[in-house]
């Protein structure tokens, strides 16, 4: 059972730390696009008051 | 509905791939000259297969576009190719981690690996000019004709072990002309094929939603410069 172990321990960390780094991106940017569709939503609010003013 | 469909299959991988895990692991022995080291196989081919599906589908994806000019499958052929680029790079590291135990060496320009390398350039180049243009039906155009002659490329890497004398073990599977694998380690294997698709689909969608909440930022802020 010990033969290689290591490098496959090696293998699987490596797939599991590119999976995680990429689903840590994708929750990121997810809330990042958020954020910004909150700010210009809340931008297209206003100029639409002073426009109405 | 989307984010329920994202759930179940997150759900759905997430089980399978605990109960293949301990199959993995736990039941399936060594394999007699490799050692533990073969077990990589089990994230190293399914990522492989899952990933070239994913670049296929994004290729004729843009195909749709370039028929249609609908950009909602611009959108899509992106959000599936970043998903299958992220497997393909587990492909390579997982592939160089065996290769330095069973070679000797991290690395070999035999056809096969240089091909591999040479289609994750490409796909890397095409999120690079994705970012470069602005314009979205110029980058939509020149992302589906990049993607058509990445999908090339996929064919030769596929082929490669077959075509040429590689560094690169021939084929192993029985389905591929393989001397095929001892019984009770083909099944794994297959099954985190299935776990790998259900993972990506999940993640395409969350990158699909993502990419129609960029769409409303831009067409708000076209109608805030409206005023």
């Amino acid at each position: 059972m010990d033969r290689n172990f290591e490098y496959m321990f090696y293998g699987f960390t490596a797939a599991w730390v590119i999976v995680i780094v990429y689903v840590i991106s994708i929750a990121l940017r997810e809330r990042r696009l958020r954020d910004e569709l909150d700010r210009v939503k809340r931008m297209v609010e206003d100029q639409e008051r002073e426009a109405k003013k | 509905m989307r984010t329920k469909i994202i759930v179940l299959l997150s759900v759905l991988a997430g089980a399978l791939l605990a109960w293949n895990l301990h199959t993995i692991f736990l039941r399936v022995p060594d394999e007699a000259s490799q050692g533990a080291v073969f077990r990589v196989f089990y994230f190293h081919f399914p990522a492989a297969v899952t990933s070239f599906t994913l670049f296929f589908i994004a290729m004729f994806s843009g195909l749709v576009y370039l028929r249609n000019r609908d950009l909602r499958y611009d959108s899509a052929a992106a959000a599936i190719n970043e998903v299958a680029f992220t497997f393909a790079l587990i492909t390579l590291i997982t592939g160089m981690i065996w290769g330095r135990i069973i070679w000797g060496i991290w690395w070999a320009w035999d056809p096969r690996i240089t091909s591999y390398f040479i289609c994750l350039l490409m796909y890397f180049g095409y999120f690079m000019m994705r970012r470069a243009i602005d314009e979205p039906h110029r980058r939509a155009r020149l992302s589906a004709v990049l993607s058509i002659l990445a999908s090339v490329d996929i064919v030769i890497v596929w082929k490669s072990i077959e075509w040429f004398r590689t560094q690169h073990p021939g084929p192993v599977l029985e389905i591929r002309g393989g001397g095929g694998m001892a019984p009770g380690m083909e099944a794994p294997l297959f099954w985190n094929v299935l776990v790998f698709l259900l993972l990506e689909a999940a993640l395409v969608l969350v990158r699909m939603r993502q990419q129609l909440i960029q769409s409303e930022i831009e067409s708000l802020r076209r109608y805030a410069h409206a005023f």
